[in-house]
């Protein structure tokens, strides 16, 4: 019994090096003095960062990307809003099946949804540009906000609404001063986590990027240039701890969430 | 005679097929504290939710003092409700929850903060106007929704079984409280309750419910002394039950065959809903005795104990009446001096006839 709990605890530590060692080492070699990544290390640094500061192509993908991705998450959260509110208050016809669908592309392998789109947008006749990969990220996005969304309006006593109304408010107003307010942690959640996965997205971007490529694509493309990798280390950096603190902020939110409507906490990120 | 705060005729409800309400008919009065009761599913809650207007009625007529409901949606009925949840909302403070029905109505600040006041005192809760709600216990939760609801000073206020979340103490507490305060405020009540001890306790009249029909409107002494029907006694406190038979009607009195009492003659108003289709005697435990020594009643049985439940103040009987073998019930105080008798014991069991009613 013992020895089976030892071989557990080193099972979670390897697990948890390859996890996170790669991407530990992206710092490490982001303020490495040598334009070899590799050990032993030169010396610390901070030029790669400068090197990013002046590559013009660098920013304008970069503004792309911040562009999608804040794009795509205000309009898959505001359908994830949408379609958690019908299918946890309204009963009709084909409810399951339809959720069923929506939720989908959160399983679908990317590759598939970035090939089909290309062929269709093409086969319409439209120019591939930022809005074509908007539009696949939007896909891509909304079940995961709806996956959110949905604990938050699940979580919400239908009563409350009730009271609003019968206390003689109207309904537009009922969902502006009750139910909006009790859902918001989850709107901001849903927010992050849709930029989140839009802002470091690559396979349906690469697709259907034409001639604007976001971040990650523009970051795979300068891959084949070695003397470039250390300022990617750096641009890599700079996206993880972006990421994370993302990530945390939109925990931050959902734990206020159950602290504030009073439940246990159970599932969520950390 | 005023006019009733709540006229109900020919209501029906509809869920698909289902039938959750049928021929609803009930008045109730201005100022009267209403008890709908019935067991679960018996569409209590239904027809509370009609009045406050969340269920939409399929047929019949709801009027709300004197204007039919028909076309008036539920923020606009003269009635506030306090839910089975509370539904107090998580986000605001006591007191911003109690302001929210006046905020919906554009009063001015001064009055809406002067009247919330006077609500969050009247229920109890002085000092408490800045607490967060979420903190709050089960009973102080019900009494925020009540100063919510009240404050808004409706015709009628409408409880969705508000005490069923609270322990037995507290329960019984808030009862006399809520009674207090309805006196106090003179709206008139109408709470939905599965619990009779509830119903009998707080009511001024009781609406009984049974699939989806009312069973009987009365007080309620009349209702535990005169139930129309089997169904309504038996769910209305305990009562023994004797097979009967009618034999004939002859003017005011009523000649019955009653299982282990014989050939008996009865008032025909012991027949609380009418002598038509009459088949059983009923009696509530505590309208019989087990005789001690020398003690005498109008009429005697001899019977034998079969069970005892022995409760401190109460001894429960379980008695098995001769040549039928009809089990009964008999509840007797446990005075000082007095025999509890055990089981397989004889026992004279005194009744009286004027104790029996005639049900179907």
């Amino acid at each position: 019994m013992k020895n089976q709990g030892r071989f557990l605890k080193w099972f979670m530590g390897l697990f948890l090096v390859f996890l996170y060692a790669p991407a530990f080492l992206l710092p490490v070699f982001a303020f490495n003095d040598s334009s070899i990544v590799s050990f032993p290390l030169k010396g610390f640094t901070t030029k790669w960062f400068s090197v990013l500061q002046s590559t013009e192509p660098l920013h304008i993908a970069a503004r792309n990307s911040v562009m999608i991705a804040v794009i795509t998450a205000v309009f898959s959260t505001l359908f994830g809003v949408l379609a958690a509110r019908a299918s946890s208050r309204f009963k009709f016809p084909g409810r399951r099946s339809i959720m069923g669908f929506i939720m989908l592309p959160m399983v679908l392998p990317e590759i598939i949804i970035g090939v089909s789109l290309l062929v269709v947008i093409i086969q319409l006749g439209f120019e591939l540009s930022l809005w074509s990969i908007i539009m696949g990220h939007i896909l891509i996005c909304t079940p995961f906000c709806i996956a959110i969304l949905s604990s938050a309006f699940m979580n919400l006593d239908q009563n409350l609404e009730e009271a609003s109304i019968d206390l003689g408010q109207t309904r537009w107003n009922t969902f502006r001063l009750v139910i909006l307010p009790l859902v918001m942690p989850g709107i901001v959640a849903s927010l992050l986590i849709a930029f989140t996965i839009s802002l470091d997205e690559f396979i349906i971007a690469f697709f259907l990027a034409g001639t604007e490529p976001t971040l990650p694509v523009y970051i795979w493309g300068q891959l084949r240039f070695p003397q470039k990798l250390p300022s990617l280390m750096a641009l890599g950096t700079i996206l993880l701890i972006v990421s994370i603190a993302l990530l945390l902020i939109a925990d931050y939110f959902r734990r206020r969430g159950i602290r504030k409507t009073g439940i246990e906490n159970s599932g969520g990120f950390l | 005679m005023t006019q009733p705060i709540i006229q109900l005729s020919g209501l029906d409800k509809y869920y698909g097929n289902f039938q959750a309400l049928s021929q609803i008919n009930l008045d109730i009065k201005t100022g009267e504290f209403f008890s709908l009761l019935g067991p679960s599913g018996c569409g209590k809650t239904t027809l509370l939710r009609a009045i406050a207007g969340f269920e939409v009625i399929s047929a019949g007529s709801l009027h709300i003092d004197g204007a039919s409901m028909e076309d008036v949606p539920a923020n606009q009925r003269p009635t506030n409700m306090v839910f089975q949840s509370y539904a107090i909302f998580p986000h605001m403070s006591v007191s911003e929850n109690v302001a929210y029905g006046l905020k919906a109505r554009r009063l001015p600040k001064a009055e809406i903060e002067k009247r919330v006041a006077e609500a969050i005192s009247m229920v109890g809760l002085d000092g408490f106007g800045d607490r967060a709600s979420h903190g709050l216990s089960g009973g102080q939760r019900q009494r925020v929704a009540l100063a919510r609801a009240l404050v808004l000073k409706p015709r009628v206020l409408l409880l969705d079984e508000p005490l069923s979340a609270l322990d037995k103490k507290l329960r019984e507490q808030m009862q006399s409280e809520l009674r207090q305060l309805q006196r106090a405020v003179g709206i008139t009540f109408v709470l939905v309750t599965h619990d009779q001890e509830e119903a009998l306790t707080m009511s001024d009249r009781i609406a009984v419910m049974f699939d989806g029909e009312i069973a009987q409107v009365a007080s309620p002494q009349e209702l535990y002394g005169k139930p129309t029907n089997r169904q309504v006694a038996n769910f209305i406190g305990q009562m023994n039950f004797l097979d009967a038979k009618v034999m004939g009607v002859d003017g005011d009195k009523v000649l019955v065959d009653v299982q282990s009492l014989g050939k008996l003659t009865l008032d025909l108003h012991q027949a609380t809903g009418g002598i038509e289709g009459c088949n059983v005697v009923g009696v509530r435990p505590e309208m019989l005795t087990i005789l001690d020594g020398s003690q005498a009643a109008e009429r005697e049985i001899e019977a034998e104990v079969c069970e005892v439940f022995y409760y401190g103040d109460m001894t429960y009987y379980e008695v098995i009446l001769p040549f039928t073998e009809a089990k009964i019930t008999i509840t007797m105080r446990n005075t000082a001096g007095r025999k509890v008798l055990g089981e397989g014991e004889t026992a004279r069991v005194g009744w009286s006839q004027s104790s029996l009613l005639l049900l179907k």
